[in-house]
């Protein structure tokens, strides 16, 4: 990792892991002080910086467009949504042991595949383990056969759908459309305390933290390389005696996992997970997080997925009607005049102006690039 | 008897009974009728409706006319000589400052002259006693409907008929039947017939009428005959009958379940087609997959709704032809829109298919949004015109409407037209050439822009017309594309890029599949299964159904 860049990292990361939960504990009336809100806010942000992640790997480095990470991120933010809703328990409204829709739908018992979340170690296995493997299982079989390109995006859409259908079946036993709300208590804290709002915020950003740098990592590893080679040519790659559907695989399930992870802790921050965060429109606007930020580029993502977010959640309050148009627009913009996002465009502003100041031919420039065109075959 | 005679007879006989009447002036009804009359005037709710029934049951038509009478609330009572007694009300007037009415018999409308209003007071007629009425004047509103020149009116109280079963209607319905001459209400007419024979005959009616029902495969006796069939007091022949009537009508319920099954497949398979035919074209030509199509189908069925309206407020004797009108438009307006996108955007990003999708994407959720702020984002109402809606008896136990036959002929053509487009004219040529290889066909003066432009906007035009068509057999809102689009997506994919027979196939395929396994797994779950379908199918063959072959290793 070059020099700078891990220094820019530690930077990021004191600011978020410990100045800002440190703001949030000084006294209100303080000019420094973040309001729980705000804090709350940025957490959830986090999160989805988690997805932005994996999923601008698999998109900006392997060059595989997935438009249905959001079930990744809600099977995580189900895993661990129903295990807080067992720790619930009996102080539930209908103070049944079981979870209230359920005794809405007159559930008697629990169905089988609840009963495993009982448990706090199971359900963190689970997080890490279901998006996992079904993102193995349905990589494998899209890779395999070598869909590819636009028809992997479709593939993957109708995927989205039909989770988003199957979510919100009551007979799923998953709360339907209403989701899975109300949780109490998250591994024994009680949720609707500040403090406990601070710690999982903090692991959040710890976890982000942990998620770029095990991304750099990959980036800067051979199979990285590999990737890359993959997004520019696949049919050079696979001439070249490598095979690219492992890789593939490799880097959808790694983003699968990181987005499960992110859902398992937007799920006790934010308080409800609906299948509404499932669809076809949530899936897609991750992608635009990341088109947006600046794909290939890993703090692109990053810096995409608070962006976005940030200008939804005062869009969506203010200018409720106008939020679509500007998604819209935001998608056309990133993908007409910003083909390498936000960071692309102020890196080339960034060289021009050093260009103006040194008078150096171009050549001596490096601006961060990505190759966005078909390679010609 | 002719009918000549019996003319007379009945004068007769009624010039004889009016003079009774006269003669008795109010010649005293049979004490239960009297009974009920004095129950009318009470307040007890239970009593008044038993009053009603009591009325009905007398199957004579002044009493009928009576209690439709009373419906309309101008029934009243008035006493006289510390006697009550039932008057019905007929013109009102003001004479001096009081308001009088002019009264008559409450059963031989004998007019009994003009009294003030106060003098009298109105049997109300609240909800249930309407409701008790109601049945008794159906009876001979259905009757009279058996003569109505509509075969359709005819078919429907043939139909009502034999679901009320009473016993009295059966001389009606033969009469009915001896005259009729369609074939639809001739078969209503008989179902009827030995429905009502199967509730009220004697047992070698009931087995006569079983068989009967049976080998009209009347799926509407079959709880009836369900019942007979288990009924131990009935006889052998009885229940054999009925036995035998069940299992031929479930058998022919099979049958038409499939017909229907598969005409629904063949209806959504259109539709699916209508759709993917313009994605598919502008996919093999250009590698863009536009997500907007679904808005541009969106954009169709508003420009339908802006026709209907200007119609319904401009031509409103032409309502009707609206539609025939709205299909060009919604071609064109689609078709505008998608050659703005081409021109505007589109065109900038040939050979980037994830970015054009993206954009495409974009320009779907701002089109949608306008729609919104445009007209709402409630469902606007679409009506059929008259030629469209009901349907076609094809057999027994199966109409099938005629805005889905609408939709498979619309597509039809559209394929045919596409066809034609391509194969028969120099436009399709240059298009099928820069399809293959777009290098070499502008090298030899092939202009692609024009050929890119003039496809996409015939693609998006045929989105306008899928939109049109939808708005016959569906809810129109702002979100209307995003319902069907990724079906279609699944049927491009299926169907492969460059044939159109792939795309013909893979939607008449996909829409035959979902309305297959429908019934089994129901809507969502369907739809799942369509989509493990058709990854599984992508196993076998990657690039589709029929993939052009070449020696391209990207392909």
């Amino acid at each position: 990792m070059p020099k700078r860049e891990a220094a820019a990292l530690g930077i990021a990361a004191i600011v978020l892991v410990v100045v800002l939960p440190v703001c949030n504990m000084l006294p209100a009336g303080s000019p420094l002080a973040v309001s729980n809100f705000t804090l709350n806010l940025f957490g959830k942000f986090l999160t989805y910086a988690i997805l932005a992640l994996g999923l601008d790997l698999l998109w900006g480095y392997a060059g595989v467009l997935s438009l249905g990470h959001g079930v990744f991120f809600g099977l995580g933010a189900y895993a661990m949504g129903m295990h807080l809703m067992l720790e619930i328990g009996s102080k539930s409204v209908y103070q049944s042991v079981l979870p209230d829709f359920m005794v809405w739908n007159q559930v008697t018992a629990l169905p089988l595949f609840w009963k495993p979340f009982q448990s706090g170690a199971f359900t963190l296995l689970a997080i890490v383990l279901v998006p996992g493997l079904f993102g193995l299982a349905f990589g494998y079989l899209a890779f395999r056969s070598r869909i590819r390109g636009v028809y992997f995006s479709i593939i993957t859409q109708a995927l989205a759908l039909s989770a988003w259908l199957v979510f919100n079946r009551n007979e799923m036993n998953l709360g339907g459309t209403n989701g899975l709300a109300d949780f109490k208590t998250a591994f024994g804290f009680p949720l609707h305390q500040p403090a406990t709002q601070r710690g999982l915020y903090v692991v959040t950003a710890l976890t982000l933290v942990a998620a770029y740098a095990l991304c750099r990592w990959i980036t800067l590893t051979r199979a990285g390389k590999v990737l890359v080679a993959i997004r520019d040519s696949e049919t050079r790659v696979l001439f070249s005696g490598y095979s690219p559907a492992a890789y593939k695989l490799f880097v959808f399930v790694v983003s699968a996992v990181l987005a499960g992870v992110a859902g398992a802790l937007y799920a006790p921050q934010v308080g409800i997970i609906t299948p509404a965060k499932i669809g076809v429109l949530p899936s897609i606007e991750m992608v635009v997080w990341v088109a947006a930020g600046g794909r290939g580029t890993l703090y692109g993502a990053v810096l995409g997925a608070f962006g976005v977010n940030w200008i939804q959640s005062w869009l969506t309050t203010s200018y409720p009607d106008f939020w679509l148009l500007f998604l819209g627009g935001l998608f056309m913009g990133a993908v007409l005049f910003f083909p390498d996002g936000v960071v692309g465009a102020l890196g080339r502003l960034g060289a021009r102006a050093r260009r103006l100041v040194s008078r150096r031919p171009d050549s001596a420039v490096s601006t961060p690039s990505v190759s966005l065109g078909r390679p010609t075959p | 008897m002719s009918y000549r005679s019996t003319v007379l007879l009945s004068l007769v006989v009624w010039l004889a009974a009016g003079a009774a009447g006269h003669a008795a002036a109010a010649s005293a009804p049979s004490p239960e009728v009297a009974g009920a009359l004095a129950d009318l005037t009470g307040d007890d709710a239970d009593k008044r409706e038993a009053a009603v029934t009591v009325l009905g049951q007398t199957q004579d038509p002044k009493w009928r006319q009576f209690l439709g009478a009373l419906r309309d609330g101008s029934v009243y009572a008035r006493t006289r000589a510390g006697k009550t007694e039932l008057v019905v009300g007929g013109a009102k007037a003001t004479r001096g400052d009081q308001d009088v009415i002019e009264i008559t018999g409450a059963y031989d409308r004998r007019p009994l002259g003009t009294v003030p209003l106060t003098e009298l007071k109105e049997v109300p007629a609240d909800r249930r006693l309407r409701l008790a009425i109601k049945p008794f004047l159906d009876a001979d509103e259905t009757k009279g409907q058996l003569a109505d020149p509509d075969p359709g009116v005819r078919r429907g109280a043939a139909v009502k008929l034999g679901n009320q079963a009473v016993a009295g209607a059966a001389p009606v319905v033969e009469e009915a039947l001896k005259k009729e001459r369609d074939r639809w209400v001739h078969h209503a007419l008989a179902e009827a017939l030995a429905l009502i024979h199967l509730a009220n005959g004697d047992p070698a009616q009931r087995a006569a009428a079983a068989r009967a029902l049976g080998d009209l495969h009347s799926e509407s006796a079959l709880p009836a005959l369900q019942r007979l069939a288990a009924d131990t007091a009935a006889s052998p022949a009885e229940r054999e009958a009925a036995v035998h009537a069940v299992r031929g009508i479930e058998r022919w319920g099979l049958l038409t379940r499939t017909v229907e099954t598969v005409f629904q497949g063949a209806s959504l398979g259109s539709i699916l087609l209508l759709m993917a035919l313009g994605l598919a074209v502008v996919f093999g030509l250009m590698g863009v997959i536009n997500m907007a199509h679904g808005e541009l189908m969106a954009l169709g069925a508003y420009a339908t709704f802006v026709v209907q309206n200007w119609f319904r407020a401009a031509w409103p004797a032409y309502f009707d032809s609206y539609f025939l009108v709205a299909l060009p438009v919604s071609f064109v307006v689609a078709a505008a829109v998608g050659l703005v996108l081409e021109r505007g955007v589109i065109r900038f990003l040939y050979g980037r298919p994830l970015e054009t999708l993206l954009l495409t994407w974009g320009a779907s959720l701002i089109i949608q949004q306008a729609l919104r702020l445009w007209f709402g984002a409630a469902n606007v109402d679409v009506s059929s015109p008259s030629w469209l809606s009901g349907g076609l008896p094809v057999m027994v136990g199966l109409t099938l409407p005629y805005n889905r036959m609408f939709i498979i002929g619309l597509a039809t053509v559209s394929v045919a037209a596409m066809y034609w487009l391509l194969f028969r004219t120099s436009a399709g040529l240059r298009i099928r050439a820069v399809t293959q290889n777009r290098a070499m066909s502008s090298c030899l003066g092939v202009r692609a822009g024009v050929v890119d432009a003039t496809t996409f906007a015939f693609g998006a035009g045929l989105a306008g017309l899928a939109g049109c068509a939808l708005t016959q057999i569906g809810n129109v809102g702002p979100s209307l594309g995003q319902n069907y689009i990724v079906d279609s997506f699944m049927v491009v994919v299926t169907g492969g890029v460059g044939k159109l027979a792939g795309t013909i196939l893979a939607s008449a395929g996909l829409g035959g599949l979902t309305k297959g396994i429908e019934p089994a797994l129901g809507a969502v779950f369907g739809k799942v299964a369509i989509l493990v379908a058709v990854i599984l199918f992508l196993q076998r063959r990657p690039a589709g159904l029929f993939a052009t072959r070449g020696r391209n290793a990207e392909a």
